[in-house]
C-alpha cells in the first residue's frame, strides 16, 4: 500500500505509474455511443421505453408506425447525449489547456521546458511566483532562505488565505545549483483524496547529507491547482501525477441524491406499470375468447383456422404496444428541464444576492430544489451560520481580574490598559500568549502596516487585540517570532507547533525565549482542554466563573495558558513527538497521544471573550420557518452556555415560562440513561402542552446515547421540535443527519465550515453559507446562499413553487397519457377487442411531443400564490411537507405572457401541423381536416366539448 | 444617481430580467362567487339557444330506416340463411315497400347500414395497400394485404381483406311504375378519386381467385371511378355505420310509396349483423342527430341551474373574501 518515488530517477519508474495527463473525461470519441447508451439504458424507465420500441418493429403486432416511438425515444436520447457529449467536450477543451501548459521540468539533469502532460512521478518541477501548480509536489527548495514558500488554495479549498509550505529538513540548504542532481526516495502512502494530510518520509541518497528518513506532512507538499504566491521561485518532486493528485482523487462523482418526489414518481410509474400489464392481460384474454369466438364468424377477417405458435400472444402484445402510452416517455425530459430553470431562477434571484460581498446565491444540484419545500428538519451550524463569523475580541480575565465588564470592551478598559503600561507581568505573559500562540502570518504591505493572514477567525481577533494592546506580532522570519512591546522587540524561536483539532480542541506552540532561553509551552483551547489540567494547587474556580460568565452573555471563550519547560523535558518529548509525526499510520491519533504527555501542569493566564454577532433577520428567518413546522436543530462544538445564549437570542428556544429546556448529561452510560429517561418523560407529558421543549445534549452524552440508547434517543428526536447538541464533533454531526433521515424525515442541513461538510454532504438537502471561514461547506452542498436569511426565500419561495410545479407538471404527465390510453383501451371495447389504433401515428406522436409536453414547460411560471403571501403565512408549507400537492386537482393559478402564449400558440400548432398534414395527398390524412372544418357541426361540437370541460 | 444604478434600473424594464426574478406580470383569475355564478350564467343563456337551433335543424331531417336482411330471406331459407345467401344459383330478389311519412325535398341520400360489422377490426384495416390504389401493378409492396394478396403469383388488384369485402347488394327505386333516377355519381370523396385511387388502375384480376369474397369490379373502369368501392374503402370507426349508395334527386311527397327492387347478395348471415336501407334528407348540420341539440340544453340548462344554486348560497353565507380567518391552521386555534 504504499509507493517509492525515487526522485529524478529518468529510466525506471516511468512506466509505472500515470503520467501527468488530466483527464475529466468520461468518454472518448469511440466509446462515446456504447458507453453513453449504456448509461442510459441502465435506469428503468429507459429500458422499458426500448423494449416497447423494439417490439414496434414486429409489423404484426404494431398498432401503429414504429416511428411514433422511435421519433421521441431517439429525441430524448439524442437530448441526453448531446447535453452529456457538451459538458464532456468542455471538460476535454479545459483538461486539454492543464495539460498542454509549459512547465520547466528537469530532464537528464537539465532544466527543460515541457508540456504539463509529460511530467513524470519523480520529476523534479520548477514554478515560479503566480504559477499554477501542475501536479502533487513534495517541496526539496525555495526561493526563500529559510526554505519557505506560500500557496493559495482556493481551488483547492476554497480557503483564501496564504499558507506556508516548508521544505523537509533534510533539503534545508541544499545548493540552487545541487538540486537538479538531487537524488533520493520518497515512501508515501498511495494516492488518496485527503487534503490535509499527507505521512511519508524521505530519504536522500549520498552524496546528500545522509540517509536519515526525514518526515513529511502535508506542510511540505504544494497540492495540484494551488498557486505560488509572495514566492519568487520553488521546486519540488512529483509524487502524484494526473489523476492521482489528490485533487484528482476527491474529484469523484457525487452520489446522485434523489428527491422525494423523484421517489413518488417512480413508485407512481411502477404502479402504472403494473395497471398496464393487467389490463394488457385483460383485454389480451378478452381478445384471444373473441377472436375464437366471433372473429371466426366474421368471415371478412378470413381468421386462418391454423395460427403460428405464438398465436396467443399476438393480441396481448398488440395491446402492450398500445398502453405503452401509459407511461409518458417525456417526464423525464421535462422534468430535467424544468428542475434547471429551477436552479437557474435561484441563481437569478436578485433578492438572495449577499449586497456585502455581491455573491449570488447558488444551486450546485439542479436536480432537488422541490424536495426544499418538503423539508421537515433545518440542522444547523452556530458560527458562521447563525452568527457572522466576525470576531471581536471584547473582555478578559486575567489571573482573576475582570477586564471589560464595564464597558463591554476591553480594549477601552483603563484598568487594562494602565495595567499594560505598567508591564503588568501576567498580563504581558497572556497577551504573549495571544499574540503568538496561533498559526497567523503577519504580511507587511507597502504602506508599512501589518496585515494578518489568519486562518481561525477567532486567533485573527486575539492577535489584533493583542496589537491594540501594543504587543505587535511584527513578523515571522522562518522559526523566529518577533514581538514588539513597548518599543522593545523580543524574539523567540518556535520549536515545535501542536496543531489544533477538533478532538482536542486546544493548540500549543513549544517556544524558545531568545534572550534567556528558557523553553516555554503556549497553549490556548477550549475551557474542558485546558483548565482540567492546571497544576496541582491552581485555583481554577474564578476561570470557571469567568467562562461561565461570558458564556452567558453568549461569548465565545479561550483559556489561555503556558508553562514553562526544562531542557532536557523538552528533548525528550520533542523525540517522542518527531517519530509520531512520521509514523504512515494514525498519525494524527498517534501525535495527539504524544501532545497529551506534554499539555499538564498548566499555569492557566486568563480567559478570553469573543464576541461573534448574530447574523441579520437570524430570528425573523427562525421564527417564520418554525411557523412554517420546520424543526430546528443547532449543532455546534461550542459550549452548552454560549450554545443556549445564542439559541435564546435567535428565536430558536423561547425564555424560561414558556419553553422549557431539559438537558441530557452524564459522563457514564447509567446517567447518561437516567437523564435520557426522565427527559424522554417530561416529553411525553409536555407533548400535548403548547409549550416549547427543547433538549440540550452535550458531544460526550450525545456518543453514549447513540451508541447505547440509540432507540430512545431516536424517540426523543422524533418528540422534539426543537434540540441543541453543543460540542459536537463532525462526525457525531452526519450521525444525527443520518439519525432523523433513518426516520424518514427530510432534513437540511446548513453550515459554513469544514467541519460541516459532512453533515452537508450527508443530509437531504445540503446548504453552505459561503461565509468567512472559506468556501469548503459551500462547495460540498448543493445551495450555497450568503446570509442566513436567505434560507427563508430558499425554502418558502423557490422549494416550494418549485414543489407546486414540478407536482404539476408530473401529474399532468401522467394524466395525459392516461388520457389518450384509456380512449384507445374503450376503443378496443368496439373494435373487437384485436388491438386497432383508433389514432393515426402521425397524430399519436404530435399529441406527446407538441400538444401535450411543450405547453405544460411553461407551467414552470406558474405562482398559486403570490411571494408576499407565502412569507405572512409560511404555514401553507404544511401542504408541501405532507406531499399533498401531489393529490390536489389540476390546474394554473396564473397566466402571464408566457403562458398565454403556450396555450394558444399550441392551438394554432394543432390546426397547422393538422392543416399540413392534410395538404400531403399521401398522407392518411389527406383533406380531412378541410372538410371537418368546412361542417358546422365539427365547430359547433368542438364548442361544446370545451365548454363542458371547462365547466 | 450613478450610471451604474441607472443602468441596472434600465435592466428591470426588460422582459428578461423580469423573467430571471419570476415577476413578468401576470393575470390571475380567481373564481370569486360573483365570477363563478356570471359564468354560469352566460354558459346557460348560450347554451340553450344553440342546443334548441341544433335541436331544431336535426328535427327537419326526415329518415326513413328499414332493415331487409331477416325478410329478404324466403321463408324456405329461414332457418339457414347462410346457405341461401352463399349459393349463386338461387335469385336474390327481394321487394321492399317503405311509406313516406313526411315531404322529403331532394336530395334526398340513400344509405345503406350494416351493423355489428369490424370494419375497424385490425386484421381488417390492415389489410390494404394504398400504394397499390393509387399506382397498380406496377407497384409491388403489396405484403400489407394477407391473406388476400396474390392470384396465380399476381398480385390482386386492389388487394386486401377491404376490397375483397365489398358490399355488393343493389337497389332499384320505384315510384308509381317509374323508376327514379338516383345518381350514383360523385358519392366519393374528390380528393379520394383525385389522389387516392388510380386513374390508370384496372382491377383487372379482382375475385377471380378460388375465394370470393364480396362485390366484383368491372374491369374495364379505372379504380378512379370505382365509387363504391371507393366508399367502402373509408373504413368505418365503429362496428355500426352508414355509406353513402347514391341520392335521389326528386322530391318525394307525403303518401307515397317507394318500391325498392334489392338485390340482397352481401352475407352478413354469418355472423348475424344487420343490413338496413336508410333514405334521408339533410339540413345544415348535416343528417339526423338529436344527441347535439339534447347535449347543449343538457350542459346549458345545468350551468344555469348551478349558478342559481350557487346564487342562493353566496347570499345565505357570505363572508368577506379573502380573510385570514378561515384558514385551516387559524381554524385550528380558534376552536382551541
Amino acid at each position: 500500500m504504499k509507493r517509492y518515488v525515487y526522485i529524478n530517477d529518468d529510466e525506471s519508474l516511468q512506466e509505472l505509474y500515470c503520467d501527468n495527463q488530466i483527464s475529466n473525461r468520461k468518454y472518448t470519441v469511440l466509446n462515446f455511443l456504447p458507453k453513453n447508451l449504456w448509461e442510459q439504458f441502465s435506469r428503468f424507465m429507459n429500458q422499458y421505453f426500448l423494449l416497447i420500441a423494439c417490439l414496434q418493429l414486429w409489423s404484426l403486432i404494431t398498432p401503429v408506425n414504429p416511428a411514433s416511438t422511435w421519433g421521441p425515444l431517439i429525441f430524448i436520447f439524442a437530448v441526453s447525449a448531446s447535453k452529456e457529449a457538451w459538458d464532456d467536450y468542455n471538460r476535454y477543451l479545459s483538461d486539454k489547456k492543464a495539460n498542454e501548459k509549459e512547465v520547466w521540468v528537469v530532464r537528464q539533469g537539465i532544466k527543460k521546458h515541457v508540456q504539463a502532460q509529460d511530467i513524470h512521478v519523480g520529476n523534479i518541477v520548477w514554478l515560479r511566483e503566480n504559477d499554477e501548480v501542475p501536479c502533487d509536489l513534495v517541496l526539496i527548495g525555495t526561493s526563500d532562505p529559510q526554505g519557505l514558500c506560500y500557496v493559495e488554495t482556493a481551488a483547492l479549498d476554497g480557503e483564501t488565505d496564504l499558507k506556508t509550505r516548508v521544505i523537509p529538513s533534510a533539503c534545508m540548504g541544499i545548493d540552487f545549483e545541487l538540486l537538479h542532481k538531487i537524488k533520493g526516495v520518497i515512501e508515501c502512502p498511495n494516492p488518496d483524496k485527503d487534503i490535509r494530510r499527507f505521512d511519508a518520509n524521505l530519504r536522500l541518497f549520498p552524496p546528500f547529507i545522509d540517509n536519515d528518513v526525514c518526515p513529511l506532512t502535508i506542510k511540505n507538499t504544494i497540492l495540484q491547482s494551488c498557486y505560488l504566491r509572495n514566492t519568487e521561485w520553488a521546486c519540488g518532486v512529483a509524487v502524484y501525477t494526473g489523476n492521482e493528485t489528490k485533487l484528482g482523487m476527491s474529484r469523484g462523482i457525487p452520489e446522485p441524491k434523489l428527491t422525494a418526489m423523484d421517489a413518488m414518481i417512480d413508485k407512481l410509474t411502477g404502479a402504472i406499470f403494473v395497471f398496464q400489464i393487467v389490463v394488457v392481460m385483460v383485454l389480451g384474454i378478452a381478445g384471444n375468447v373473441w377472436k375464437d369466438t366471433e372473429a371466426r364468424k366474421q368471415w371478412y377477417v378470413l381468421y386462418p383456422y391454423e395460427g403460428p405458435w405464438y398465436e396467443l400472444l399476438v393480441i396481448p402484445l398488440r395491446f402492450e404496444l398500445l398502453c405503452s402510452i401509459m407511461i409518458p416517455i417525456s417526464i423525464k425530459v421535462s422534468l430535467d428541464l424544468v428542475k434547471s430553470l429551477y436552479a437557474k431562477f435561484i441563481d437569478w434571484d436578485n433578492e438572495m444576492i449577499d449586497q456585502e460581498t455581491g455573491i449570488p446565491s447558488h444551486a450546485a444540484n439542479t436536480a432537488i430544489s422541490e424536495d426544499l419545500g418538503q423539508v421537515e428538519y433545518i440542522l444547523t451550524d452556530k458560527t458562521g451560520t447563525l452568527t457572522e463569523n466576525r470576531m471581536i475580541f471584547r473582555r478578559c480575565c486575567i489571573s482573576g481580574i475582570f477586564y471589560g465588564n464595564e464597558s463591554g470592551d476591553a480594549l477601552k478598559d483603563v484598568e487594562l490598559l494602565n495595567a499594560v503600561a505598567g508591564s503588568s507581568p501576567d498580563v504581558v505573559r497572556f497577551l504573549t500568549v495571544m499574540a503568538i500562540c496561533n498559526t497567523v502570518i503577519p504580511v507587511k504591505s507597502k504602506t508599512g502596516a501589518i496585515l494578518y493572514k489568519a486562518q481561525s477567525q477567532d486567533e485573527d481577533a486575539l492577535v489584533n487585540a493583542a496589537a491594540r494592546l501594543h504587543v505587535v506580532y511584527v513578523n515571522k522570519n522562518a522559526n523566529i517570532l518577533e514581538i514588539r512591546f513597548n518599543g522593545s522587540v523580543i524574539q523567540y524561536e518556535v520549536l515545535e507547533t501542536l496543531e489544533f483539532t477538533s478532538d482536542r480542541k486546544r493548540m500549543s506552540v513549544v517556544v524558545k525565549d531568545c534572550q534567556n532561553g528558557k523553553i516555554i509551552l503556549l497553549s490556548k483551547g477550549a475551557d474542558e482542554a485546558i483548565l482540567p489540567y492546571a497544576y496541582a494547587g491552581q485555583q481554577t474556580r474564578t476561570f470557571i466563573e469567568a467562562v461561565e460568565q461570558y458564556a452567558q452573555l453568549g461569548l465565545r471563550t479561550l483559556c489561555l495558558a503556558w508553562r514553562e519547560l526544562k531542557e532536557d523535558e523538552y528533548q525528550e518529548w520533542s523525540l517522542m513527538f518527531k517519530e509520531a509525526s512520521s509514523t504512515l499510520v494514525d498519525r494524527e491519533w498517534r501525535i495527539a497521544e504524544v501532545c497529551q504527555r506534554l499539555e499538564h501542569d498548566f499555569e492557566i493566564l486568563g480567559v478570553t471573550a469573543i464576541e461573534d454577532r448574530l447574523q441579520d433577520g437570524v430570528p425573523e428567518t427562525i421564527e417564520t420557518l418554525r411557523k412554517a413546522g420546520i424543526n430546528f436543530w443547532m449543532l455546534t462544538g461550542d459550549k452548552q452556555n454560549t450554545a443556549i445564549q445564542i439559541a435564546l437570542s435567535c428565536n430558536f428556544i423561547s425564555p424560561e415560562p414558556k419553553g422549557q429546556l431539559l438537558l441530557i448529561d452524564g459522563k457514564t452510560e447509567d446517567e447518561v440513561c437516567r437523564s435520557l429517561e426522565r427527559v424522554l418523560l417530561t416529553m411525553r407529558i409536555t407533548s400535548s402542552e403548547p409549550k416549547d421543549v427543547a433538549f440540550v445534549v452535550d458531544g460526550w452524552a450525545l456518543e453514549i446515547a447513540l451508541k447505547h440508547y440509540r432507540k430512545a434517543f431516536t424517540e426523543l428526536a422524533i418528540l422534539s421540535r426543537t434540540a441543541i447538541c453543543c460540542r459536537v464533533t463532525p462526525s457525531q454531526k452526519a450521525q444525527l443527519v443520518e439519525l432523523l433521515k433513518s426516520c424518514d424525515y427530510r432534513t437540511l442541513a446548513i453550515g459554513d465550515g469544514g467541519n460541516d461538510v459532512r453533515m452537508i454532504q450527508q443530509a437531504d438537502i445540503g446548504v453552505g453559507i459561503s461565509g468567512r471561514e472559506g468556501l469548503q461547506a459551500a462547495r460540498a452542498a448543493d445551495y450555497s446562499i450568503g446570509k442566513f436569511r436567505f434560507l427563508k426565500r430558499l425554502i418558502l419561495v423557490h422549494g416550494r413553487y418549485s414543489y407546486n410545479r414540478t407536482a404539476f407538471l408530473s401529474q399532468y404527465s401522467f394524466y395525459k397519457s392516461l388520457v389518450i390510453c384509456f380512449i384507445q383501451i374503450f376503443f378496443s371495447f368496439i373494435s373487437g377487442v384485436s388491438g386497432t389504433s383508433l389514432f393515426n401515428s402521425v397524430s399519436l406522436m404530435a399529441y406527446n411531443v407538441f400538444y401535450t409536453s411543450v405547453p405544460v414547460l411553461v407551467s414552470v411560471l406558474d405562482k398559486d400564490l403570490s411571494e408576499g403571501t407565502i412569507m405572512q403565512h409560511p404555514q401553507i408549507l404544511f401542504y408541501c411537507q405532507a406531499g399533498r400537492a401531489f393529490v390536489v386537482a389540476l390546474e394554473t393559478n396564473s397566466f402571464t405572457i408566457l403562458q398565454h402564449l403556450a396555450i394558444w400558440g399550441n392551438l394554432v400548432a394543432f390546426y397547422v401541423i393538422n392543416w399540413i398534414f392534410s395538404a400531403v395527398p399521401s398522407s392518411g390524412m389527406y383533406t380531412i381536416m378541410f372538410r371537418l372544418c368546412r361542417q358546422p357541426s365539427y365547430w359547433i361540437t368542438m364548442f361544446l366539448i370545451v365548454a363542458a370541460g371547462m365547466g | 444617481m450613478t450610471d451604474t444604478d441607472q443602468e441596472r434600473d434600465r435592466n428591470k424594464e426588460t422582459a428578461f430580467y423580469k423573467f430571471t426574478q419570476q415577476t413578468l406580470p401576470a393575470c390571475k383569475p380567481v373564481l370569486t362567487p360573483a365570477w363563478v355564478i356570471t359564468i354560469f350564467l352566460f354558459t346557460g343563456c348560450i347554451f340553450i339557444p344553440v342546443g334548441l337551433v341544433t335541436l331544431r335543424a336535426s328535427r327537419s331531417v326526415v329518415e326513413i330506416v328499414d332493415r331487409y336482411d331477416a325478410e329478404c330471406v324466403p321463408e324456405s331459407f329461414r332457418i339457414d340463411k347462410v346457405s341461401y345467401v352463399q349459393d349463386d344459383s338461387i335469385p336474390k330478389n327481394c321487394s321492399r315497400f317503405l311509406k313516406v311519412h313526411k315531404y322529403m325535398k331532394a336530395p334526398i341520400y340513400i344509405y345503406y347500414q350494416l351493423d355489428n360489422y369490424y370494419q375497424n377490426h385490425r386484421r381488417y384495416v390492415k389489410s390494404r395497400s394504398d400504394q397499390q390504389l393509387l399506382h397498380g401493378r406496377k407497384y409491388h409492396g403489396t405484403s400489407s394485404c394477407q391473406p388476400v394478396e396474390f392470384n396465380n403469383d399476381h398480385a390482386i388488384v386492389p388487394c386486401g381483406l377491404v376490397a375483397w369485402s365489398l358490399f355488393n347488394d343493389t337497389f332499384k327505386f320505384i315510384r308509381e311504375r317509374a323508376e327514379l333516377k338516383v345518381n350514383r355519381k360523385n358519392i366519393a370523396w374528390k380528393s379520394d378519386r383525385d389522389h387516392k385511387f388510380g386513374k390508370k388502375v384496372y382491377p383487372y384480376n379482382f375475385q377471380n381467385g378460388t375465394l370470393i369474397g364480396g362485390g366484383k369490379l368491372n374491369p374495364r373502369i379505372p379504380l378512379s371511378d370505382q365509387e363504391d368501392l371507393i366508399v367502402w374503402m373509408r373504413i368505418s370507426a365503429l362496428p355500426s355505420f352508414r355509406k353513402l349508395y347514391g341520392r335521389i334527386e326528386e322530391d318525394l311527397d307525403v303518401d307515397d310509396v317507394v318500391v325498392v327492387h334489392l338485390m340482397n347478395n352481401y352475407n352478413t348471415y354469418s355472423f348475424s349483423g344487420k343490413k338496413k336501407l336508410v333514405l334521408s334528407t339533410s339540413s345544415w348540420l348535416g343528417g339526423k342527430n338529436d344527441f347535439l341539440g339534447l347535449a347543449y340544453v343538457f350542459v346549458g340548462s345545468s350551468s344555469l341551474i348551478l349558478a342559481l344554486v350557487f346564487m342562493l348560497l353566496h347570499l345565505r353565507y357570505r363572508r368577506p373574501y379573502g380573510d385570514t380567518i378561515y384558514l385551516p391552521w387559524n381554524r385550528k386555534s380558534l376552536s382551541v
